[in-house]
């Protein structure tokens, strides 16, 4: 998009002179307050709107160029509340971009049965309409509906924000997952900041008045908010959220303070830790304890303390670590391996220096050379942790 | 009751004659309502300013009596069934242009963004999307429409001959035979109960992706049909 705009004949500037890259086979989300403009932009290319002035090139190609219906219908198109056709069965709703180019109508249903397998849609909702579906079902279909053709851009309009939190998580999660099968070129339109950070590779944020804010892989809105609105929008604990970007991979873990069940009174004695933690035989975690209230061979699972919810190292980002160790009445977060065994503790302290490090190499990568002599730079890993 | 269904040789007709002859001068006005409405309810939504002077014309003619229609027309089209049917048609028309706008309109708004957004030009959108969708505000409008006009055929006996079985009625008074009167009551009023349920039955084989309550409402906007639990299955 080359300096795009927007202006009705009453004015209103929707979209002023908005110049976007949006890179190939990854999601790029566009977000803002209501009223930015953020639907205008992504309405323009698919040509549901017409710029004003600018162009918006598709892979060098002008889009102001092709044919309209051609276009859309070489776009998938997810829109709030699914927009399903009500007259429709499940089936026909996902076949009709593939009926209308002429697939036939064998083909096409196959297609969509495909596909709905693909969205997680049980088959047996194929001959069902939409009013007896549930919301977040309804936007699978949607969402199956926008790829029925293999479109190889899809447009997603805050397709998620009118289901319940509960539902929303599940089908980002998914959108995530069949974007790793599928590798489409996704623009995505949502208010909502978390939503754009979870998904997105790349995040557009825009103020009212259609002007581009920032634009940045979400780590790098996190950690350098433009101006004092992008910092505002980001809300007030963006500093906890950057840490979903740090791998904990890396986290100092000790295994002095774990005792088994089955310890004997020489073993439970030799940490010098304040708290012990105890795992079952399997080396699975029951509960901490102070070291003076376990007597070797009566250690009853009850009578410890809850040992909180386990990260898992190298799964889960340093935010999960930092909230395991949070909500663990000792203050030391217990990481686990694939199948539930501890691998080690932490303790706040452990976690505190991990993130100083992290946001210490992560400073000295996107700053850039010569702005900041004084941080160590380096290559740590910064990793997006899988949702 | 003697005589119930001994019909005058005045009226040149057979019992079922009469209903033959009734349900043409009832029903093909509604057809010709229909088809001129169809275009002009589809100018109302495409040109919103439209709407509210169309309707308020309509409305005059619903206002228009009968049989002032009659005495313009009769120098016309003279003591026939046209003369009959023209008010017919228009009252139908006045009854089913706010019917098939409004059940246009009420397609939601993202399924049309949807729709535009997959590559329907208007013409398909119409046929495809709006028009199916719009079927049941159409029925409703047809059922009120096919009633009224059933029950407002009487009223060419008026002009001669063209009244059919509102002829009985007039008939019962210049013969004395109130037999024919009820008979003209009740033939008139289960005609026009099969018939809205011949209508009442069509919607329900066009619409089957309506859901049906007991109180045969709106769509609500979230159907409780399934169990929640398919939803967790599903993922």
């Amino acid at each position: 998009m080359d300096s795009v705009t927007k202006r009705y004949p009453d004015g209103t500037v929707a979209v002023d002179r908005l110049t976007l890259e949006i890179p190939d086979r990854s999601i790029t989300v566009l977000v803002g307050p209501s009223g930015c403009g953020k639907t205008t932009t992504l309405r323009m290319i698919n040509r549901m709107v017409e710029p004003t002035e600018g162009t918006i090139t598709l892979d060098g190609a002008d889009l102001q160029r092709q044919p309209v219906t051609a276009l859309r219908r070489s776009m998938g198109y997810v829109i709030q509340n699914a927009g399903l056709f009500q007259h429709r069965t499940i089936l026909d709703n996902i076949a009709t971009v593939p009926r209308m180019i002429g697939w036939g109508k064998q083909k096409s249903r196959e297609r969509a049965r495909e596909l709905m397998e693909r969205v997680g849609l049980d088959a047996s909702l194929a001959k069902r309409y939409p009013y007896q579906l549930s919301g977040g079902q309804q936007q699978r279909v949607g969402v199956a509906r926008a790829l029925a053709a293999d479109p190889p851009v899809l447009l997603m309009d805050e397709p998620f924000s009118a289901v319940d939190p509960v539902v929303r998580k599940g089908l980002q999660d998914e959108l995530l997952r069949i974007q790793d099968e599928l590798g489409k070129t996704i623009v995505f339109v949502t208010h909502d900041i978390d939503e754009a950070i979870k998904l997105g590779t790349m995040v557009a944020v825009m103020r009212t008045g259609g002007r581009l804010a920032q634009y940045a892989p979400p780590a790098e809105l996190l950690s350098d908010p433009a101006d004092d609105f992008v910092e505002d929008f980001l809300g007030a604990d963006r500093g906890i959220r950057r840490l979903s970007f740090f791998a904990s991979e890396g986290l100092q873990l000790t295994t002095a303070p774990v005792v088994r069940v089955d310890a004997t009174a020489e073993q439970l004695a030799a940490p010098d830790a304040p708290y012990l933690l105890v795992t079952d035989v399997e080396g699975r975690p029951l509960g901490w304890s102070e070291p003076r209230d376990l007597t070797a061979g009566d250690i009853a699972a009850e009578r410890l303390l809850p040992y909180g919810r386990p990260f898992v190292p190298g799964t889960d980002s340093l935010r999960a670590a930092l909230d395991c160790a949070v909500l663990s009445p000792t203050g030391w977060a217990v990481a686990v391996d694939g199948d539930g065994r501890v691998t080690g503790v932490a303790s706040q302290q452990t976690i505190g220096e991990a993130i100083r490090t992290a946001h210490g190499a992560a400073d000295g990568r996107t700053a850039g050379p010569g702005t900041d002599g004084d941080r160590p730079a380096g290559a740590a890993g910064i990793a997006k942790a899988a949702p | 009751m003697n005589g119930f269904f001994d019909i005058p040789s005045d009226l040149d007709n057979t019992y079922f004659g009469l209903i033959g002859l009734h349900l043409r001068e009832a029903l093909l006005p509604v057809l010709a309502g229909l088809l001129a409405a169809l275009p002009v309810a589809q100018l109302c939504v495409r040109f919103r300013w439209l709407y509210p002077p169309v309707l308020g014309v309509t409305t005059v003619f619903y206002a228009i009596p009968s049989l002032a229609v009659f005495v313009v027309l009769i120098d016309y089209t003279g003591q026939t069934e046209l003369t009959v049917m023209i008010p017919l048609a228009v009252y139908s028309l006045v009854v089913l242009v706010p019917a098939i706008v409004d059940g246009v309109r009420s397609v939601p708004e993202e399924t049309l963004a949807a729709s535009t957004a997959m590559g329907f030009g208007p013409v398909r959108r119409y046929l495809q999307v709006q028009l199916p969708i719009a079927v049941p505000a159409i029925l409703a409008g047809l059922r009120v429409a096919v009633s009224a006009s059933i029950s407002l055929v009487s009223v060419g006996a008026l002009i001669g001959n063209q009244g059919a079985l509102g002829n009985l009625l007039a008939d019962a008074q210049k013969y004395g035979r109130p037999e024919l009167a009820v008979n003209s009551v009740l033939t008139t009023a289960v005609l026009a109960i099969l018939c809205d349920a011949v209508l009442v039955l069509l919607r329900n084989l066009l619409t089957p992706w309506m859901p049906r309550g007991r109180s045969g409402g709106r769509r609500p906007k979230k159907a409780a049909a399934l169990p929640e639990s398919q939803e967790a299955g599903a993922r």
